[in-house]
């Protein structure tokens, strides 16, 4: 089989060696990229099966690169922001970034991320059965179940939790999923988000309150593993 | 002003105590202009003050002309002293205002050199360990056991963790100090917040007991999140690092009528009861205090607050240690009943 194919598009010397060296230690092709300009290059010559974007580069904002690249390339793209950018977080994951890191980031943490996005991407067709852990989710007959017992959920519930079950391992902001489940003109009503998480972890977490399944990413979203 | 006053008034007193007297009176109001006013009135006033003791007082009154060469004398003299009297007395002032800048400035210097030598040894102190420790195994690749090998790894480990958290609370105090950062109000779940809190802080609390009960009667409250999340984790971070191991830190959130009140305590030994107005300093620390902190971190928390609006306070307790009670002012909503089709 094939590698998988990387490509990194960051300016820092020192950064990309650190993800050269792991990512070939654990099998993937790397290729890297010091500029935005010749990342979009690389990744029209090259396509990659995954890219990692600095979203701070000093030619071309990461945030327009992304815009670019994701005109025509559909596969993973996972930004690296530095601390404290929330709002960059946000806004390069609702113009189509998979995922973000903040630097400085655990590799362990990268290495799960990449393996997550490049699974996700590879399990297109449609499943009517998603099982993430003790959560099963039947698409088709709309019963979720927990340790193989069905609980009992609204529709309010229901749409969020098959939402997030859809999208395992991906952290979704606020607006996405408001927008997903309540629909347009909702996209600010954070208040119904915090109760309907706060009731579905009651109904499928073990404690609600150390949550294993639907886990908080502050200012930025939530992500379901 | 003050001088045509004295003059009306003296005017009246004339026949009892003499012209010259006068001059005296007048002199003393023009020092009196000098204390209070700058160089151009003073300067003003002597010269007015000469003119009228001229006018009104010496002989004959209500003429520019004096009669007799003493109160020629006299009058030349009196203007001579005023002009000196106001000169000296601005001197002096600027003076005062000289050492005073200056003493600002040593102040602000002697503020500098605690900031650079506490950064330089926050920062230092992390990236000696590092460059060390990788010398270390760098040269002594064959000699080194695999177990101090795994105790470098991790020495390098939690210097760069240090590194990063200092680094972080430069950049939010500079932030918050230029006023940078605008909380974004949005609706939080606080109990949901702490625990997140807490995850984060799980691996430098393995020696401590972490208690937070929940509050489920809480509302939500419209505040900024990512402001509260920095509060707590300083705090939570300075109890954890200040306590002996095996004590215990209690949270508690409750709601008021306007806001949240969180108290956060431990069985600690507590601040020294007369430095407890000075831990919310910049680059404080408490004597004698254990290294890991750069001073910053109760101030910071203290920024984030009041610029929620919000206060901070610290007190202790009777049994002994520390409790911490920050209140913060805010919108909440109980929508737990919202239409759940």
């Amino acid at each position: 089989m094939n590698k998988v194919e990387i490509l990194i598009i960051d300016d820092e010397p020192q950064i990309r060696k650190l993800l050269q060296i792991n990512l070939e230690s654990n099998d993937y092709k790397v290729i890297q990229a010091m500029t935005g300009k010749e990342g979009l290059m690389f990744a029209a010559s090259h396509s990659p099966d995954l890219i990692l974007l600095d979203i701070g580069l000093p030619d071309k904002s990461g945030h327009e690169i992304l815009k670019d690249l994701r005109e025509w390339f559909n596969k993973p793209i996972i930004i690296l922001s530095v601390q404290d950018s929330e709002s960059d977080i946000v806004s390069a994951l609702d113009n189509g970034a998979t995922d973000y890191l903040t630097k400085p980031f655990r590799i362990g943490e990268l290495l799960a991320r990449i393996r997550s996005a490049i699974r996700r991407s590879h399990n297109t067709e449609n499943e009517s059965i998603i099982v993430c852990g003790n959560i099963e989710i039947d698409l088709v007959a709309r019963i979720v179940k927990r340790d193989n017992e069905i609980i009992k959920l609204t529709a309010t519930e229901y749409n969020l939790l098959s939402l997030f079950l859809k999208n395992e391992g991906k952290v979704l902001t606020h607006h996405y999923i408001l927008r997903e489940v309540w629909g347009y003109g909702y996209q600010t009503e954070t208040q119904y988000l915090r109760v309907f998480i706060g009731t579905i972890r009651k109904k499928i977490e073990a404690n609600h309150n150390n949550p294993q399944h639907i886990i908080t990413e502050s200012g930025v979203g939530y992500r379901f593993q | 002003m003050l001088v045509s006053f004295t003059a009306v008034l003296n005017y009246f007193m004339v026949d009892y105590i003499g012209h010259r007297a006068v001059a005296l009176i007048l002199m003393l109001t023009v020092s009196l202009t000098a204390i209070l006013f700058d160089i151009f009135p003073v300067l003003i006033a002597a010269l007015l003050s000469a003119l009228i003791w001229n006018f009104f007082f010496i002989p004959p009154v209500f003429t520019f002309h004096i009669e007799t060469p003493e109160d020629v004398l006299m009058f030349l003299m009196y203007f001579v002293i005023a002009l000196i009297n106001a000169v000296l007395t601005f001197k002096i002032r600027e003076f005062e205002q000289n050492s005073r800048e200056e003493e600002e400035k040593g102040k602000s210097i002697q503020l500098y050199k605690t900031l650079l030598s506490s950064l330089s040894h926050e920062l230092k102190t992390p990236i000696s360990t590092i460059i060390g420790a990788i010398d270390t195994i760098k040269e002594n690749e064959l000699k080194l056991t695999d177990l101090n090998k795994n105790a470098l790894y991790t020495e390098i480990e939690v210097a760069g963790l240090r590194l990063n958290r200092q680094v972080e609370n430069l950049l939010n105090l500079n932030r918050l100090e230029a006023k940078i950062l605008q909380p974004k109000l949005d609706w939080i779940d606080v109990n949901e917040l702490i625990f997140d809190v807490l995850r984060q802080n799980k691996e430098n609390s393995t020696n401590h007991f972490v208690v937070f009960d929940t509050n489920e009667q809480l509302p939500l409250f419209k505040t900024d999140g990512i402001f509260i999340e920095h509060i707590l984790q300083n705090i939570i971070h300075n109890a954890i690092q200040h306590t002996p191991d095996d004590s215990t830190i209690n949270i508690n959130v409750t709601a008021e009528n306007s806001g949240f009140t969180a108290t956060i305590s431990d069985n600690g030994d507590g601040f020294p009861i007369d430095k407890i107005d000075l831990v919310f300093n910049k680059f404080y620390r408490v004597n004698n205090s254990q290294t890991g902190g750069t001073g910053l971190g109760l101030s910071i928390a203290k920024g984030f607050t009041e610029a929620l609006g919000g206060n901070i306070k610290l007190e202790n307790i009777d049994t002994g240690g520390a409790y911490f009670r920050i209140y913060i002012p805010s919108e909440s909503s109980y929508i737990n009943s919202l239409k759940n089709e």
